[in-house]
């Protein structure tokens, strides 16, 4: 069981608001993924449920119980850190003990979670290694070993990956996906990466400035932005936005186009456009283009197109994939 | 440094420091273990004649060396607890966001900047001196009697004296380890239900052990040979209380003359001093590795 409530969640540090206030529901065995470019405040949020930073003012309620003034021991969540944290000068064994041995626990109890943790992590092998005999994506698994054995009531992931390469990061995020479908625990995910947040996330909570700017489900968020930020955010390469004559058509202040809703022409279009540069991936093309009347737009075709610099194009966007936005950047709803 | 001719170059621009390196260590020991094997008193000049090992007979078996080996090695000890456990304390709290840590880091260091001479006199002197003390004048605030420190506690005073000269180093080694703990650690040892005592068990100590290496094993090379706060303090006494190998071999050398036997002392000395490394090395110093 794992329920989390914020409610106006609120961190100052000195006179510097880094988190205004922050209402949230997460439910119990949810994947919850905050994201947002660095300094939003996504990662001392976290702290603050963990309990490594003191709220300034507002409730945490974990399961129903206020835990805002409670130790982070108490809260009953297990956190794995950006850095691993693991404890150098202790075998891996050692390490996914030590929040047992600090419960109290039974050398039997003890043994017994470890190696039923480490069957799970695949880390059987090296229990008697100490941390620095490890790969990267060996100590994150001892990380989230330490962070399993406990049992908790939801699991805190701070940047879990942005230390490995990045095929190794491709293998844990399907990992830690797995882990998520075969535990059912709650777990909250902080990246700054929006294909993890989309990729692994039964809800995605989209921050700026301590702000909640949107909370939803990935293909929610894609579809239908709340405002120009999370159109922006959400999405890779980023959404297009354009002004001018286009948007007076369509009754806004700006519209959004994403690259892969753009229709792309040799020979006529809405757009005129000269391509400045190709990206050739084989199974799509990204064309960087500058756009007369308009500046500079990315664009995706699909598959090889023989398009290089000076090449004139004309881009055509997909009329119910636009999106509309008002002069303080708020959607309009698709027109 | 790979082929060949870069090799040879490297040696050539490396061989003066290396000779006279060489020179300035294998001489002076030549000329003592030469001297060891002498009968040399400077009180009758011209008489020196070779006598064997009767130097090293006479001094293994004088009841002083004895008497001073022991007061070396607890001094060495003693001195290595204070500072080492006084080190960490004073590291952890000078870790701690407190008020005035600038001031208190830099005082906390001072120590080590005096000279151990004036060390001593100031100790001697200005604090405890049983008529004009500071230890002195506290004790009479309490109505207690003064404690004559070098005539009572002699060795205990050499002790103390060393200790805080010898404080601010354990200090400020330790708290660039202390520095240097990552934050996660610690962070990850709270989540996992660790108190402030167990992270300091647990974490802290575990990762200081490298720091304690080096603080053991630098200052018991300088330890050994404490001499300054003797020669001003309490010259070796009463009796043979203070004296250790580096006192007793200048009072047999400059005291008794005897060139010959200071000579055999200094090289037992030195047999000593690294037998104690060797010592040191196999119990704490594979630390040192990885």
């Amino acid at each position: 069981m794992g329920a989390i409530r914020l409610e106006k969640v609120k961190k100052t540090f000195g006179t510097l608001d880094v988190i205004p206030g922050v209402d949230l529901d997460i439910n119990d065995g949810e994947f919850v993924v905050f994201v947002g470019p660095s300094g939003c405040g996504k990662s001392t949020l976290l702290r603050l449920i963990a309990g490594l930073e003191d709220v300034t003012d507002g409730k945490i309620l974990i399961n129903g119980t206020d835990v805002a003034n409670e130790a982070p021991a108490k809260r009953g969540l297990s956190m794995v850190f950006q850095s691993y944290a693991l404890y150098p000068h202790m075998t891996v064994y050692n390490n996914i003990a030590f929040g047992l041995k600090m419960a109290g626990e039974s050398k039997e109890v003890i043994e017994e979670k470890v190696q039923s943790a480490a069957k799970i992590l695949n880390l059987t092998d090296y229990l008697e290694r100490r941390p620095s005999a490890l790969s990267g994506g060996q100590r994150q698994r001892v990380a989230i070993g330490r962070a399993i054995v406990r049992n908790p009531a939801a699991f805190l992931f701070d940047e879990p990956l942005s230390n490995l390469d990045a095929a190794l990061r491709v293998n844990m995020r399907l990992e830690i996906t797995g882990l998520h479908q075969e535990l059912k625990t709650t777990m909250i995910y902080v990246t700054h990466d929006q294909v993890e947040a989309m990729t692994m996330a039964d809800k995605i909570v989209v921050l700026q400035a301590g702000r909640v700017e949107q909370v939803g489900k990935p293909m929610d968020l894609y579809n239908s932005p709340a405002n120009k930020f999370v159109a922006g955010f959400i999405g890779s390469p980023k959404m297009n936005f354009l002004g001018g004559e286009l948007a007076q058509k369509h009754s806004c202040h700006e519209i959004g186009i994403r690259p892969e809703h753009v229709a792309v022409s040799t020979e006529n279009g809405e757009i005129p456009a000269t391509v400045k540069i190709a990206e050739h991936l084989g199974a799509e093309t990204y064309l960087h283009v500058e756009a007369d009347g308009y500046g500079p737009m990315t664009v995706r075709a699909t598959g090889e197109v023989p398009l290089g610099e000076h090449d004139k194009i004309f881009l055509t966007p997909e009329q119910d994939r636009i999106h509309r936005f008002d002069a303080h950047g708020l959607a309009l709803g698709n027109s | 440094m790979s082929t060949r001719a870069s090799t040879l170059t490297g040696r050539i621009m490396s061989a003066p420091s290396i000779i006279v390196l060489f020179l300035w260590m294998a001489v002076p020991l030549g000329m003592t273990i030469y001297f060891s094997f002498l009968r040399y008193n400077l009180l009758s000049p011209g008489m020196e004649e070779w006598i064997g090992t009767l130097n090293y007979e006479f001094f293994l078996t004088d009841p002083a060396f004895f008497a001073s080996l022991a007061n070396t090695l607890l001094l060495v000890g003693s001195v290595l607890v204070i500072t080492v456990v006084g080190g960490i304390l004073l590291g952890l709290m000078l870790d701690q966001p407190i008020f005035g840590r600038g001031i208190l880091r830099l005082l906390v260091i001072a120590p080590f900047f005096i000279m151990p001479t004036v060390n001593a006199l100031v100790w001697k002197n200005l604090l405890m001196d049983p008529v004009s003390g500071m230890f002195a004048w506290i004790a009479s605030l309490f109505g207690l009697p003064a404690i004559d420190w070098f005539t009572n506690a002699p060795l205990t005073s050499i002790i103390i004296m060393v200790s805080w000269q010898w404080l601010p180093f354990a200090v400020l080694i330790l708290l660039t380890a202390l520095q240097s703990l990552d934050r996660d650690q610690k962070e990850a040892a709270q989540m996992d239900g660790a108190g402030p005592i167990s992270i300091f068990f647990y974490i802290t100590l575990p990762h200081l052990s490298r720091a304690i290496t080096v603080v053991v094993l630098i200052e018991t090379i300088f330890l050994l040979t404490v001499f300054a706060e003797i020669f001003v303090t309490t010259g070796g006494g009463p009796g043979l209380a203070t004296t250790n190998i580096a006192f007793l071999v200048y009072t047999q050398a400059l005291l008794q003359f005897d060139v010959g036997g200071a000579s055999a002392g200094g090289i037992v000395a030195v047999i000593l001093a690294n037998i104690v490394a060797i010592f040191l090395i196999r119990l704490i110093g594979k630390n040192l590795d990885n």
